[in-house]
């Protein structure tokens, strides 16, 4: 691979600095070195990429996906989810801490850490436990894990029930600034729940989970955040409720983000209708009035980042009862076709949908972990290239994520991701794009 | 054909199945959701076909000569078991019945895993039973087999609501504008699933009534994925010109879980009486799946009193299953 490459006549999105620019966009060194409208001084031996037609923007950053490593190694490696998570656009990636054993301590923090320098082919961040085990029981050292480094903090998967533990955490916190990173679900409103309750619960005659299992412990957080002044961000929030309840509580002052994933803006509960397990999801697909809800969350500002929760599971897991199939959605290779439709049915523009996928997460990390969503003068090359327009079909036969676990096999999107690069190196890269080299 | 839901025996073939009935679609029966009112119409007749059949002294025919039902039954009934398989016997077929204790769904034993070995006995036709929704649905997608849902979680009871469809029928010239209030335990009734479609697409005005914590939700607004039905927690109303009141087994462990106060506080406020029947249209009959908790959700006197049809829908059971297996094994769903 060559030291430089040239990016030429795309148009280039960097909401970190408001730039929506017609032009060419110059990498040396693995790091950006000019973005014009025409670069003149062109390095020998540059790598010519023409991306005429295409979007450049930063390259995606995901705060909150499942790499099942170590444990759940038949589900999806280090390897084989960052692999997949490259092919979606993503250069960053933060796993939650949901494997076996659990993230909970340094050494956990460090396999993740030395794997992913040798086998992933893009920036893994790893997220601490807040409590051992995530048993919800006692904290977790967040001392070591920070020093570690761990960009956050969560037992997601399942929400710490006990207030008092979920208090301290938060009080606890403080001492490192790390986000507490919360899976919000009332387990004993959802115990047993399949699909969001409603009428499509009650046509296929299975449990539904209420919307207020989700918002009670929304409403909860809140007011810990607020009593303990620390750091909570909101996971995967998929409910109308949910997001006058974070609107509410940022006009309040509480330091409070949220997440909201591909599926829950552009899936309703209808996707089940067939007992697709493939749409069993936690929290559930809801109504389209609650896809309404979120997706003006996300343009007033209420909902911040776009997360993608990638929770990759076998064929086998899948191909069963409705009830005892596991949840989650393979995302990476699907986030930006889905989320297009987004922006192609005006519901929002196109540097909004990017910031939230590159300058708000990068925001919420923090510049600890080096400067990510960006694209200024200096900042590591971390560039995605997609083409807006760009129809294609979902065949989950080219996934490279091992979770083939869709419910958008076969379906039609618009919007791909051409090329994705990780300091400066192509780390993927679609067939129809062709490289040239400034002799 | 006019689909009204009358009865009106057709000429019926008993050496081999009919050719091509044009109205016939279907290759499993898993829901009522899917089918036409002519479909259910022309299941209403074959049933009456049946019905002649079974009241002959030779009741045996040759339609599933050579044929093999396998009936798969993860939960225990032997009276639903029986009544498929008297069906499939008076219609000539081989019978193989299989049991699988509830507890090895949980095991992990694979649903698809046993299906296969069910097809690998050659079977033409799977009676199933399950106590998750939705089974059946995945079966039918991964044999060959024809597979008719025999019961599945709280999702459908299909066979149950067309003999109870057929049982109507009997004492009433039509479904079509029909009052039929179902009571009981409706959100977890997969028998009180199927009758409100089957029911609702015949023209019936249909009623449900249950405490608050036992009726479905969404019910408000259900169209387009349910039917639209009346629904109250008033039981008097419920009944008041009814001309079919149909009773639901109550399971006993509903109280455990915080969804009633007590089985006695049920039984006061929701149990089918000879009072509150009296406000019933004259003419009402009085229906119950089966087994009936008896003074729980229905009264004694009721159930066996001269209003009651309980017996006859065990009757009409064996004939609409033998319907079934006939349209299955002649319908035109290969073309
Ligand atoms: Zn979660």
């Amino acid at each position: 691979m060559n030291k430089s490459m040239l990016i030429k006549n795309s148009r280039i999105i960097d909401p970190s600095q408001d730039l929506d620019v017609i032009g060419d966009l110059l990498i040396t060194d693995g790091k950006i070195k000019e973005i014009a409208p025409d670069v003149k001084k062109i390095p020998t031996d540059c790598t010519i990429l023409d991306a005429k037609g295409m979007i450049v923007c930063p390259g995606f950053v995901d705060f909150h996906c499942h790499l099942r490593q170590p444990g759940f190694e038949e589900k999806e490696t280090i390897a084989t989810g960052s692999k997949a998570a490259a092919k979606g656009g993503f250069t960053t990636i933060c796993c939650m801490p949901n494997t076996d054993p659990a993230l909970d301590n340094k050494a956990t923090i460090d396999f993740i850490k030395a794997t992913s320098a040798l086998e992933a082919c893009i920036r893994v961040l790893p997220i601490g436990c807040i409590t051992k085990g995530r048993k919800g029981l006692e904290l977790a050292d967040m001392g070591e894990l920070a020093e570690a480094g761990v960009v956050a903090l969560s037992d997601d998967g399942s929400t710490i029930a006990d207030s008092r533990i979920m208090k301290q955490a938060l009080e606890y916190s403080l001492i490192f600034g790390l986000p507490i990173s919360d899976h919000c679900e009332d387990a004993m409103l959802s115990n047993g729940g399949q699909i969001n309750e409603g009428i499509i619960a009650t046509r296929l005659g299975l449990r539904g989970i209420p919307n207020a299992a989700e918002e009670n412990v929304i409403a909860r957080d809140i007011g810990l955040a607020k009593l303990t002044g620390a750091r909570i961000h909101i996971c995967h929030i998929s409910t109308e409720g949910s997001v006058e309840l974070v609107r509410n509580a940022k006009k309040d002052g509480v330091r409070i983000t949220a997440e909201v994933t591909p599926h829950h803006l552009t899936m309703d509960e209808e996707m089940v209708l067939d007992f697709d397990t493939n749409a069993k999801v936690n929290p559930p697909l809801r109504t389209k009035k609650d896809i309404a809800a979120l997706i003006s969350g996300l343009k007033d500002g209420t909902i911040d980042i776009i997360a993608i929760d990638h929770a990759p599971h076998t064929d086998n897991e899948k191909l069963c009862e409705f009830a005892i199939a596991p949840f989650g959605i393979s995302g990476f290779e699907t986030a930006l076709g889905s989320l297009m439709k987004l922006v192609h049915n005006r519901d929002i523009e196109i540097s909004l949908l990017i910031s939230k996928l590159t300058a708000m997460p990068a925001k919420i990390i923090g510049s600890k972990f080096s400067k990510l969503g960006t694209l200024k003068q200096g900042a590591a090359a971390d560039i995605t290239i997609f083409d807006p327009d760009a129809e294609w079909t979902v065949d989950t036969k080219d996934f490279y994520s091992k979770g083939k676990n869709t419910p958008l096999n076969c379906h039609k999107l618009k919007g791909r991701v051409m090329a994705t690069i990780f300091n400066g190196k192509v780390v993927y890269k679609d067939k129809s794009v062709k490289l040239g080299v400034k002799a | 054909m006019e689909a009204v839901g009358q009865i009106k025996a057709i000429d019926l073939k008993d050496e081999k199945p009919q050719p091509a009935q044009k109205i016939w679609k279907h290759k499993h029966i898993l829901d009522l959701d899917d089918f036409s009112p002519s479909e259910i119409d022309l299941v209403m007749q074959t049933t009456e076909a049946m019905h002649e059949i079974l009241s002959r002294p030779i009741k045996k025919v040759p339609t599933l000569r050579g044929k093999t039902v396998v009936t798969l039954f993860y939960e225990a009934s032997t009276r639903t078991r029986s009544s498929f398989e008297l069906a499939a016997k008076n219609l000539s077929a081989d019978i193989s019945n299989l049991t699988v204790s509830s507890s090895s769904v949980t095991k992990g034993e694979s649903l698809i895993d046993t299906l296969e070995t069910i097809e690998a006995l050659g079977a033409d036709i799977v009676v199933m039973r399950h106590p998750y929704s939705g089974a059946p649905n995945l079966a039918s997608k991964h044999v060959k087999a024809s597979i008719i849902n025999a019961g599945d979680g709280w999702h459908a009871h299909p066979t149950q609501a067309l003999l109870d469809m057929y049982t109507m029928l009997k004492h009433k010239n039509s479904i079509k504008n029909l009052k039929v209030t179902i009571i009981g335990d409706i959100i977890h009734s997969r028998v009180a699933h199927s009758n409100i479609w089957s029911l609702t697409k015949m023209g019936a005005e249909v009623t449900i009534c249950a405490p608050s914590t036992l009726l479905p939700k969404g019910m408000d607004n259900p169209q387009p994925y349910f039917p639209k039905v009346n629904v109250t927690t008033d039981i008097d109303k419920a009944i008041k010109g009814a001309d079919v009141v149909m009773g639901l087994r109550l399971q006993l462990e509903r109280q455990q879980s915080g969804l009633l106060p007590s089985i006695r506080e049920y039984s006061r406020l929701y149990q089918i009486t000879e009072e509150r029947l009296s406000k019933a249209d004259n003419d009402v009959i009085v229906m119950h799946p089966g087994p009936v908790n008896e003074d729980v959700e229905i009264a004694s006197t009721v159930a066996h009193g001269d209003k009651s049809v309980i017996n006859e829908q065990v009757t009409n059971g064996v004939a609409v299953r033998m319907a079934l297996f006939y349209l299955l094994a002649g319908g035109s769903h290969n073309e």
